[in-house]
């Protein structure tokens, strides 16, 4: 292969590598998008039954955070997508006896991601439940509001602000984990980069653009995250 | 009406020990774990194949360890390295700060697969500079490899977690010391040290249980650790319960591990408690 200039290959167009490059990162981005409200929803419900009096709903939240926090990653994921099509294919098979099932990479990611990512937050919110005091559930009670007006009009959102910045963190390490599902052949940042390595043999640079990318996105969310905290702040002080 | 009868009045009913929503839900989900429990176990029982637990066993033993070499090289290196992280993160010279600061945000804000490849793909597409200087037998291994990457990793979140614990002892502390006639380093290792470590506990028993299991992602890059050999005993068998046993073997390291950190913390905050 004749030496190419280092800007022919991070060019856009069918010569360069950014165009397919830049489809990763929004297969990345969607990614992380698509598991956030599953897995803030997950996280939220896991904490709260974390909480409960009732010792048998927080004995089903510890389980799911110690089983999903005490593997990793990979682990999982890859138990999830070879595991998943065996076990729905058998549940098929009842029905239908010639089905074969396939998932997809991006479900599956999706699915592993929120279930690790709503284990962090559980712990999170967990910790925020327990900084809210009892006094606010009682005067939600006392003023008529049933449990589900309390939590939703009074204890959510404070719980929102305390959780934020613990849920920021859980964000960024969701953000860095999507890159864990370029192992099941999902063509994010990750995996097309690797693809450009190994194609124009220089895996340095290709590398380094996808070190570069994370850590762009990274910037970014913190920059966003910073406004939605101003937000935050300004619902506060009035 | 006396004070007595009033507290005798106001003493709430006791609650109805009944089967209410919450309970009933309780139970149903404790229920689906126990069931999920007892099928992977029911399925561990029906598949259990006696020649693939021969063949595999050893194999997974042997992975336990290079992954077990792997975090406690990793994690005492990153120890090291993280001494002048810390300090340099510390540090009132800007230049000295600002690299510090640089080293531990990209560490930290790009993952740690992507780091792995960058050593073991990247610089080791660097053969011939690399022969001539000497250093391709390293950078040639996955192994060294990993361990590289690991550290520097986990070099840039120890630097983290000793400062915050270095910096959660009151300066008074300091001050104290200082008139007192100890130096600065007698101060760090008899005064503050013995107070940082307390804090730091917790967050270095997460970091090593973090290093346990981001150590499976060296499979990735042809390293046979315990991911590495479930890997090739799952492409070689087409059996699950390859990941299955591996995974068991993950929860039950990591389990101790958390159970361990938190023994010592009870045992060292004793003089705390009352």
């Amino acid at each position: 292969m004749p030496a190419q200039s280092i800007w022919t290959l991070l060019s856009w167009g069918p010569e360069g590598w950014s165009d397919d490059i830049a489809s990763g990162v929004l297969v990345t981005i969607a990614l992380a998008l698509a598991t956030l409200p599953i897995g803030l929803v997950t996280g939220f419900f896991v904490a709260f039954a974390k909480q409960h009096e009732e010792s048998s709903l927080r004995l089903a939240g510890n389980i799911y955070t110690t089983v999903f926090r005490g593997l990793p990653e990979l682990v999982t994921l890859f138990l999830f997508f070879f595991g998943m099509p065996l076990l729905l294919q058998y549940v098929v098979r009842l029905f239908n006896p010639d089905a074969t099932i396939n998932v997809n990479s991006f479900i599956a990611g999706m699915i592993v991601l929120s279930l690790i990512f709503s284990s962090y937050a559980s712990e999170v919110f967990l910790s925020a439940f327990r900084a809210i005091p009892k006094g606010q559930y009682e005067g939600g009670y006392a003023i008529g509001l049933s449990k589900w007006q309390t939590m939703r009009l009074i204890v959510l959102p404070q719980l929102i602000r305390i959780a934020f910045p613990g849920l920021e963190n859980c964000w960024l390490s969701l953000l860095k984990d999507t890159s864990l599902v370029s192992v099941v052949n999902l063509a994010e940042t990750l995996r097309q980069s690797g693809v450009a390595a190994r194609v124009t043999r220089h895996a340095f640079l290709f590398y380094s653009v996808a070190a570069l990318i994370f850590l762009a996105l990274a910037v970014l969310s913190s920059i966003a995250t910073s406004y939605i905290l101003r937000y935050l702040g300004r619902r506060e002080a009035r | 009406m006396s004070v007595s009868q009033a507290i005798a009045i106001d003493k709430p009913p006791p609650q109805a020990r009944g089967w209410s929503r919450a309970r009933i839900l309780g139970y149903a989900l404790v229920g689906i774990w126990v069931l999920f429990g007892a099928g992977i176990i029911a399925y561990l029982v029906y598949a259990w194949n006696a020649e693939f637990f021969a063949r595999y066993a050893p194999a997974y033993l042997q992975g336990l360890g290079t992954t077990l070499s792997l975090v406690s090289i990793s994690m005492v290196v990153g120890a090291l390295l993280s001494l002048p992280v810390a300090y340099g993160r510390m540090s009132k010279n800007p230049i000295l700060s600002a690299l510090a600061y640089c080293y531990v945000y990209f560490f930290r804000g790009t993952p740690l697969l992507v780091q792995t490849y960058l050593v073991y793909y990247g610089i080791g597409s660097f053969r011939p500079e690399l022969e001539t200087v000497g250093l391709w037998w390293f950078f040639r291994e996955a192994f060294y490899c990993g361990v590289f990457a690991f550290s520097l990793n986990t070099a840039a979140y120890q630097a983290e977690i000793l400062r915050g614990a270095i910096e959660s002892v009151t300066r008074g502390q300091w001050e104290g010391a200082a008139s007192l006639g100890l130096h600065r380093l007698q101060t760090l290792r008899k005064v503050i040290m013995p107070q940082a470590i307390i804090v730091a506990l917790r967050p270095y028993g997460n970091e090593l249980i973090l290093m346990i299991k981001a150590s499976a992602i060296v499979a990735i890059i042809t390293v046979y650790d315990l991911m590495g050999n479930a890997k090739l005993a799952y492409a070689k068998s087409f059996d699950i319960q390859a990941y299955i046993w591996v995974a068991i073997v993950y929860l039950v390291m990591v389990e101790i591990l958390r159970h361990g950190v938190e023994w010592i913390e009870r045992r060292i905050t004793v003089h705390l408690h009352r």
